[in-house]
């Protein structure tokens, strides 16, 4: 991890220019589960990529490919709202 | 040419503000505070400043919008008492922590319950560690001056704080006296123009500002914030002098008022103030070495220089409008903490709660008998 700012050295209120932030990948929050897809029954309707709350369904061009694990939080919307039952939630 | 007039508290106030002429007002009405708005709102509406006035729907929403308007590089005032900072807590120390220069008059008043309109300063207690400048007012013209030197202390790049200009309830709010005003053009150069270090409507600059803060960064901008408030106290004094030299006239962290070889002290804030010099120049006539510490700056508090002040007294007395049930008064316990080690002999007395009188004769009975916890209070024994 990098070096924290001590209390002099960080900007006035802590404001944050773009890219100062820290790409913190969240995927740790997940719970236990996580998306699973059988593409031989996807009709790439991209409902899943609608619905996502975190962006990490992920599409090439309008074609959905799969999942990005480390943003996704687990939450399940995407099977719950898949009309043809292709993802599954399954164990970690 | 000075300019005196006739005005009470409240009106000296808002002419500061006309002078000051801010970008941004939000503001929610609320006894003894209403004469301020009601006044600069007419002053608006009549062409003499230039303020957008938002009529927000609480006082929640005044210091949420203020802290909007200050950060987006507007200089913003706006006004409350009681109830309404009560209200308006919550959002006064996210402004301190986001760093907002916002000026408010504090009109103070007793906080519920039991209800109440009149003065103590009970309010301002309440936010108390909040990490806004607070600066007390004696009279009406002391309200006008503080409230066009606090732009300054509060936009200052070392300081970035809401200052609170705090004015009793009814005895300065609503009182007429004598108030010079400076000219305009005058307080115009001596603001200058408003700037913030991250203007977030900079589109070429752009910030995030109110960051999430966990445990590894909480901490760092919690002491980066006491550490400007501290500062404050020299910017404090900076602004005095410059003002001074504007208008002859000083308002530095405290008054010494006879205080260079008195014997006996008292210390308290506000409008009492007054009525205690009175009492210090009787018994001065009679030949007792008695003095006045006024305290203006309460928040950040001028520890050092005031017990230095005091060093020399045998017996100093604090006079607390507001109570801590359970503990010891605010200024009391600042005091305690100012003399510790000291030789000072020091008590601690609760008056004026609610807008209860505190006459001359409790005054002169505080520096001459014995005084008891509570001044003024029924079933307390008499002091003399």
């Amino acid at each position: 991890m990098a070096e924290l700012s001590t209390w002099e050295t960080l900007p006035v209120a802590g404001a944050v220019r773009p890219g100062g932030a820290p790409r913190t990948l969240t995927s740790g929050w997940r719970t236990g589960e996580k998306p699973a897809v059988d593409l031989s029954l996807c009709v790439n309707c991209l409902l899943c990529w609608l619905y996502c709350p975190d962006s990490a369904v992920e599409l090439s061009a309008e074609t959905f490919t799969g999942f990005d694990l480390d943003y996704c939080k687990g939450c399940g919307i995407c099977a719950d709202v898949c009309p043809v039952a292709a993802i599954t939630m399954v164990p970690e | 040419m000075s300019d005196i007039r006739l005005l009470t508290g409240g009106e000296a106030v808002a002419h500061a503000m006309r002078q000051v002429d801010p970008d941004v007002v939000p503001v929610y009405p609320i006894t003894p505070q209403t004469p301020i708005i009601q006044t600069f709102a007419k002053l608006v509406a009549d062409g003499q400043a230039s303020t957008e006035i938002v009529n927000v729907e609480s006082e929640h929403s005044a210091m949420s919008a203020a802290i909007g308007a200050a950060l987006a590089g507007g200089r913003t005032m706006t006004a409350t008492s009681s109830q309404g900072l009560a209200l308006m807590a919550e959002v006064v120390y996210i402004a301190a922590s986001m760093r907002a220069p916002i000026v408010m008059a504090l009109g103070n008043r007793a906080l519920s319950g039991p209800i109440n309109i009149h003065c103590d300063h009970s309010d301002s207690m309440l936010i108390r560690d909040s990490g806004v400048v607070q600066l007390f007012a004696e009279n009406a013209q002391e309200a006008y001056d503080l409230m066009v030197m606090a732009p300054r202390i509060a936009e200052d790049p070392r300081v970035l704080l809401p200052v609170l200009v705090c004015l009793d309830g009814f005895t300065i709010t609503h009182s007429a006296e004598p108030v010079s005003l400076l000219p305009d053009d005058d307080v115009t150069r001596f603001v200058g123009p408003y700037s913030v270090p991250n203007a977030v409507l900079d589109t070429t600059s752009p910030t995030t500002q109110g960051p999430f803060a966990m445990p590894d960064y909480y901490f760092e901008l919690r002491r980066q914030q006491a550490a400007a408030l501290e500062t404050a106290l020299d910017v404090l004094e900076e602004v005095a002098l410059d003002f001074e030299r504007l208008s002859g006239r000083r308002n530095g962290a405290f008054e010494s008022y006879r205080l260079e070889d008195a014997t006996r002290a008292l210390v308290a804030l506000g409008s009492t103030t007054g009525t205690i010099k009175d009492v210090v120049d009787e018994l001065r006539d009679e030949h007792e070495t008695a003095g006045l510490l006024k305290l203006v700056s309460f928040r950040p508090f001028p520890t050092a220089a005031v017990a230095a002040a005091l060093d020399e007294c045998a017996r100093v007395a604090v006079l607390d409008r507001a109570d801590s049930p359970g503990g010891t008064p605010p200024l009391h316990a600042e005091l305690a903490a100012a003399l510790y080690g000291s030789d000072v002999e020091l008590t601690g007395h609760v008056y004026g709660l609610g807008g209860r009188d505190l006459h001359p004769s409790d005054v002169r009975a505080v520096f001459t008998g014995t005084p008891t916890p509570y001044l003024g209070l029924r079933g307390e024994r008499c002091l003399a």
